[in-house]
């Protein structure tokens, strides 16, 4: 799979899960397009409105940090996003990604600039700067998860199995 | 990194009794689990993720509970329909359901006896972890994993390698379990557990009653840890003896253990903390931020909503009245702590200093109900985040301490040390 699209850069750690979709606006739909207007609406108002299908979001360390909501990853892919990339990742979120079929890449995020033009291969776990030129190392998932992500997510993996069927 | 034929941690312990691997840090296993729980954030979403599963019944109805606590009562009625699958969904399956009132879900877990040491507990909630107070390895989740512990009744863990906390000494008059847990996300950071399980223990613990051992558990994710656990002791079967009907082995990490790191610090002087806005691990001596005019103080939530908090809060009140300026709002963490404390005449006290209580559950924490700040406000919270917009106004500014730093600041209308109004 190989996912092409413009890097949305915040530049800061620590991105906890009510910057993505806010408390007060979650608790009140299901409806992940309609909370998708809303995605990081504290740090940036306007940021839906900047996403073209298929762009990158990219953050600092720890991203994703607090609570446990899905429907952190679940407004980031309604609102186009092909994948999180950052520089580390808060572990729920992180697996709640996967298990939504969301994309996250693990990497030095310095080499990634606002604007920037990005490719990625998951299978090959390479991603590349087309502005800069620059190849970017990627931190491999583990293999229970690529299964997971491969097969469209934990929902898709239990309507196949019935239950867990990982090659761990 | 663990190794085989080594001490393990408690994490390892547990992981390993429940999957029957001989499991160490970074293996993957599935384990069974003991209890599964989700809230009204979660469990909407984990009950569609239940039904895209082709899922019909859940595996053991027994394990399961929902909780309606986070914007209980219904302030909206887009909440009120999903608290209505909530409802349906567990009267179709034969789950646990607790409505609106009956407190907040980490409040209830232990209080109702759902876990007990030793156990395996996943909750959709990220704040799950505080049962490792009572020796359970309890982890947040989302929706979807939720869904798959209930249709399975497992779910697959990576072993965590653990970080030790060690607490030195004993913790000062006026200084509580919830100045020491700053302390530690401070020195620390929001990361410095990432991956991680955390392990408490010390003499500062040690001493701690179960209820601020909870306080301390609760925010083992503001530092990213998967858990925060501590060994059981007397003090613990005693609680999970007078709380539950379970029968249970507390498991205690072997003296050969192999941690990430070993981080000891000496608490016997440590002062009043308080996390400034906007990260947890912003954190500061109460001193350094002394006098910040405050407009709302608020008592309760999964960390400092137990009756012990309440007390506290009530001991510094008692005769005297809320600043003028200041809202003071007060939630119980659940309903049978809102019946003890009104015995003790604890509610009684808060609400004649001019306490506005709410509905037991998590009160303004998330910012759906119960005290939305307005633009520039300063609030000063027992809660556990103090994120940008978490209390629903991005423009408002949270302040995180201790329930006796806030009933203290709520009579001074500012940030205040609270040593000066205990008698």
């Amino acid at each position: 799979m190989e996912l092409r699209g413009k890097a949305h850069k915040f530049a800061m750690d620590n991105i906890n899960t009510d910057y993505i979709i806010a408390g007060k606006r979650k608790f009140k739909t299901l409806d992940m397009k309609e909370l998708a207007r809303y995605l990081m609406e504290d740090l940036d108002p306007d940021f839906y409105s900047k996403i073209t299908p298929g762009d990158f979001l990219v953050g600092g360390k720890n991203f994703g940090c607090g609570s446990s909501r899905e429907q952190a990853p679940l407004v980031i892919l309604n609102a186009g996003i092909s994948a999180v990339i950052a520089g580390s990742f808060a572990r729920i979120f992180y697996r709640n990604a996967i298990n939504t079929g969301l994309p996250v890449l693990e990497c030095d995020t310095d080499l990634i600039g606002p604007g920037d033009e990005l490719a990625a291969n998951l299978e090959e776990g390479v991603l590349e700067n087309r502005t800069t030129g620059v190849r970017i190392p990627v931190k491999p998932l583990p293999r229970v998860m690529i299964q997971i992500l491969q097969e469209g997510g934990l929902a898709a993996h239990f309507r196949k199995y019935g239950t867990f069927r990982l090659d761990a | 990194m663990g190794l085989k034929g080594k001490g393990k941690t408690i994490a390892e312990k547990i992981l390993s009794r429940r999957s029957g691997q001989d499991a160490y840090a970074n293996e993957i296993v599935v384990a069974n689990l003991d209890y599964i729980m989700g809230q009204d954030g979660t469990s909407p979403l984990a009950i569609e993720a239940f039904r895209e599963m082709q899922g019909r019944r859940v595996r053991d109805a027994g394990k399961v509970a929902m909780v309606i606590d986070h914007s209980a009562p219904s302030p909206l009625e887009g909440i009120s329909a999903l608290h209505k699958l909530m409802r349906e969904f567990a009267r179709e399956q034969g789950i646990k359901l607790y409505d609106i009132g009956e407190g907040v879900c980490h409040q209830l877990m232990p209080e109702r006896g759902h876990v007990a040491p030793g156990d395996l507990v996943i909750g959709a909630d990220s704040h799950t972890c505080t049962y490792g107070a009572i020796n359970v390895f309890s982890t947040g989740v989302g929706s979807t994993d939720l869904a798959a512990g209930m249709l399975s009744g497992k779910l697959w863990f990576k072993v965590p390698e653990t970080v030790k906390f060690v607490a030195n000494g004993r913790l000062p008059a006026g200084i509580y379990a919830k100045d020491l847990i700053l302390f530690l996300i401070g020195q620390v950071t929001a990361d410095g557990a990432t991956y991680l399980a955390a392990e408490y223990a010390g003499e500062a613990v040690d001493a701690l009653s179960v209820e601020g051992r909870f306080t301390m558990a609760n925010m083992a994710i503001e530092m990213g840890a998967k858990a925060g656990l501590m060994a059981a002791d007397k003090k613990t079967e005693e609680w999970v003896k007078a709380h539950s009907q379970k029968t249970f082995e507390p498991v205690a990490p072997d003296s050969d253990a192999v941690y990430a790191k070993v981080l000891e610090y000496d608490v016997s002087r440590l002062e009043p903390q308080v996390a400034r806005p906007h990260t947890v691990d912003n954190v500061a001596p109460v001193r350094e931020v002394a006098g910040t005019p405050i407009q709302q103080a608020v008592l309760g939530t999964c960390t400092n909503g137990r009756l012990e908090d309440l007390r506290l809060a009530a001991g510094i009140v008692r005769g005297r009245h809320v600043h003028p300026e200041v809202r003071f709002i007060v939630a119980p963490a659940s309903r049978q702590i809102y019946l003890d404390a009104m015995r003790e005449g604890v509610i009684q006290t808060l609400v004649e200093a001019g306490a506005a209580v709410v509905t037991p559950g998590c009160g303004p924490c998330v910012g759906t109900h119960n005290g939305v700040p307005s633009d520039g406000e300063n609030v000063i919270s027992t809660a556990n985040r103090n994120f940008k917009g978490r209390m629903g106004n991005n423009k408002a500014f949270i302040y995180l301490a201790s329930p006796a730093t806030v009933a203290a600041a709520a009579l001074a209308g500012k940030i205040v040390d609270p040593r000066d109004y205990l008698s």
